[in-house]
């Protein structure tokens, strides 16, 4: 798992540049990372100039336009209020990318202190922090993230940080496992014994070659937090205002109209799987050119 | 093994009282007094005077927390505020819905993920891998929400096969006992009804197990690929034994070891998944009771069940780990 137990074959080494640049190398090379990557750029594009794309603005309709067909002037029909679906979905996407992101970053920072101090501290810190990360992992993801939401009420902010708390054990538990498992390699102990301090050798030796695994989980949790956001949304715990251009919430509407207007699912839907096929892609892609022995 | 039992019986204990104390907290830090967060603004006083007792929220901290444990170890998992029901016996009376749903699932994302991961891995590197690589990226990548509406429209709405929602016709006449609508309609005789329960059961299975599917059909191709380059498996092939006695005997009774860990640990986000399928598909199970509850703030409801819901995960957890340690000597002694 660890840059420090690799075996790397000689003629590999040879031409080595580096960890991170040997691994950016086999991820070019790698087609359906490469395919994650253009799907999480449009993904990225449409959010960030979703205002300059969007033929109409997301709010906007009457309902003398209710649930068009997809057509000449809507390309992907009207919904419910009348409003043009397809600006809704590329505004969707800021939703989901700006919730899809914070909430991986959340849990990242949250699962990456619990799993630093108990990894790297050990003993009772280690003992209490697991449990702590037991409680979480005893309730299944998605109904913990419902709970936080009815618990902190409706609100992108606490959505977001529902999702980080169903991610942030896992992250912990993983950081925890590849720290226990460099405490005990030949350099971490060479280092300690000239001398390093605790956190010296946490944050300068150990942190720097654990983070491989780490990045990976977040990749892949990325595509999970999209789905979970808009899961939540769809379970009628989105952004607090019904209006918000949100993909899962724009899918409750496709519920009650899934025979007059089938475009209000599939939309929406492609939507949350592209990006999440994107990222999916790329952690897949990430995984195999970080830990060479993963080749097939 | 009856001290392994003991030692993961033993290691659930913590868990469950950090979650007491964590779901007691949820209550106690609910936006203001919680007996009329509990009531809604508009209880009556005497209504938030009686939540009060009823919660002892005159007593000290610990006495109260004390106090709902002590009620629960009593199997008193408290009473819904919005149709004065217990919540333990309107949980137990939909669960019966929920393992359905959920076994259902399973037997749909094992049966198939299975076969499809064997079949990758004969093919490994060719067309057919290929395509199944892209069935189970969609797998993981379709949210269940997406794919249990795209199943109810192509083949309730459009093709007209199978039933949109529900658990049997509406208009069926079938006496629950067990609340299994598939063990009722066999025990009062109704074969047409149990054709009709599992004609309902198909899609939201389909839609449940699609996750559990791709990662089972992953994992297994990667264990069969694995024991594949084994010494023993050339050996067997050297001697000159057939590719299904060597299937058979020497690589799929290597590879099963990895494959029943993660049929185990699909349990979890099955019954995390249930709640979204259940509310697709009007399915009247555990789930909609949850999001039912939400949805009308009756907080505690939402307590208790997200507690019950961490009992059976874990009680589904050690009875996975205790037949992964009885397949796997080598766990009960680590």
């Amino acid at each position: 798992m660890t840059a420090a137990t690799t075996v790397v074959p000689a003629a590999e080494r040879r031409a080595s540049r580096g960890l991170w640049t040997d691994a950016f190398f086999r991820l070019t090379r790698n087609k359906p990372a490469m395919l994650g990557v253009v799907l999480i750029v449009l993904f990225v594009f449409v959010a960030f100039f979703a205002p300059l794309l969007a033929p109409y603005g997301p709010l906007e309709g009457t309902l003398a336009d209710r649930l068009q067909p997809p057509g000449a002037g809507h390309p992907m029909g009207t919904d419910l209020q009348g409003r043009d679906e397809y600006s809704r979905v590329l505004y969707g996407a800021r939703v989901s990318l700006v919730a899809g992101v914070a909430s991986v970053i959340m849990g990242l920072t949250i699962g990456g202190l619990i799993g630093a101090l108990a990894g790297g501290i050990g003993g009772k810190v280690d003992t209490v922090l697991m449990r702590v990360v037991d409680v979480l992992l005893a309730v299944p993801g998605i109904l913990l993230a419902i709970g936080i939401v009815a618990w902190l009420d409706r609100g992108l902010p606490q959505i977001m940080f529902a999702v980080a708390m169903t991610n942030a054990p896992i992250f912990a538990r993983i950081l925890r496992g590849s720290l226990l498992s460099l405490r005990e390699s030949d350099y971490v102990t060479a280092s300690r014994s000239v001398g390093a301090s605790g956190p010296r050798l946490l944050l300068r030796h150990m942190l720097p070659n654990s983070l491989t695994p780490l990045i990976v989980a977040a990749t892949l949790a990325l595509a999970t937090a999209i789905i979970d956001v808009a899961g939540l949304g769809f379970l009628g715990l989105g952004p607090p205002d019904p209006r918000t251009p949100e993909w899962g919430t724009m899918l409750t509407d496709a519920t009650k109209f899934l025979r007059q207007a089938p475009w209000l699912l599939f939309f929406p839907g492609a939507a949350i799987v592209i990006s999440a096929v994107g990222f999916n892609l790329l952690g897949d892609g990430l995984r195999e050119s970080l830990d060479p022995r993963m080749k097939r | 093994m009856l001290k392994y039992i003991a030692r993961r019986l033993l290691m659930a204990v913590p868990v469950l009282i950090g979650l007491s104390m964590v779901l007691f907290a949820f209550i106690h830090l609910l936006p203001g007094d919680p007996a009329t967060a509990i009531l809604g603004q508009h209880a009556t006083p005497e209504r938030v005077q009686a939540m009060r007792e009823y919660l002892h929220l005159n007593d000290p901290l610990w006495q109260q927390y004390l106090n709902y444990v002590a009620n629960l170890l009593h199997g008193d998992f408290g009473i819904s505020v919005i149709n004065g029901q217990p919540v333990l016996h309107e949980f137990l009376v939909r669960f019966p819905a929920t393992i359905e749903l959920t076994v259902a699932a399973m037997i749909f994302a094992a049966g198939v993920g299975i076969p499809l991961g064997r079949f990758a891995a004969r093919h490994a590197q060719r067309w057919p891998d290929g395509v199944v690589t892209v069935v189970s990226l969609l797998g993981i990548s379709i949210p269940v929400f997406v794919l249990g509406l795209t199943l109810q429209y192509i083949f309730a709405v459009q093709l007209k096969w199978l039933p949109a929602s529900g658990r049997i016709d509406p208009r069926a006449h079938l006496v629950l006992q067990t609340n299994f609508v598939l063990i009722d309609s066999l025990l009062s005789g109704r074969i047409d009804l149990f054709i009709d329960g599992l004609a309902h059961l198909i899609l939201p299975a389909i839609a449940l197990g699609s996750i559990p599917l791709a990662i089972i059909t992953r994992i297994t191709r990667a264990s069969v690929l694995d024991v594949a380059n084994e010494d023993y498996v050339r050996t067997a092939r050297a001697k000159g034994l057939g590719e299904r006695r060597i299937d058979g005997r020497h690589v799929m009774r290597n590879a099963w070891l990895p494959v029943v860990t993660v049929l185990g640990l699909q349990v979890g986000g099955l019954l995390g998944g249930a709640v979204i399928t259940e509310t697709v598909f009007g399915w009247g199970g555990v789930g909609r009771y949850v999001v039912d509850a939400i949805n009308n703030r009756d907080y505690i409801v939402v307590q208790n069940v997200i507690l019950i819901f961490a009992l059976v995960f874990l009680v589904v957890n050690l009875v996975v780990d205790v037949l992964y340690a009885f397949l796997n000597p080598r766990i009960r002694y680590s």
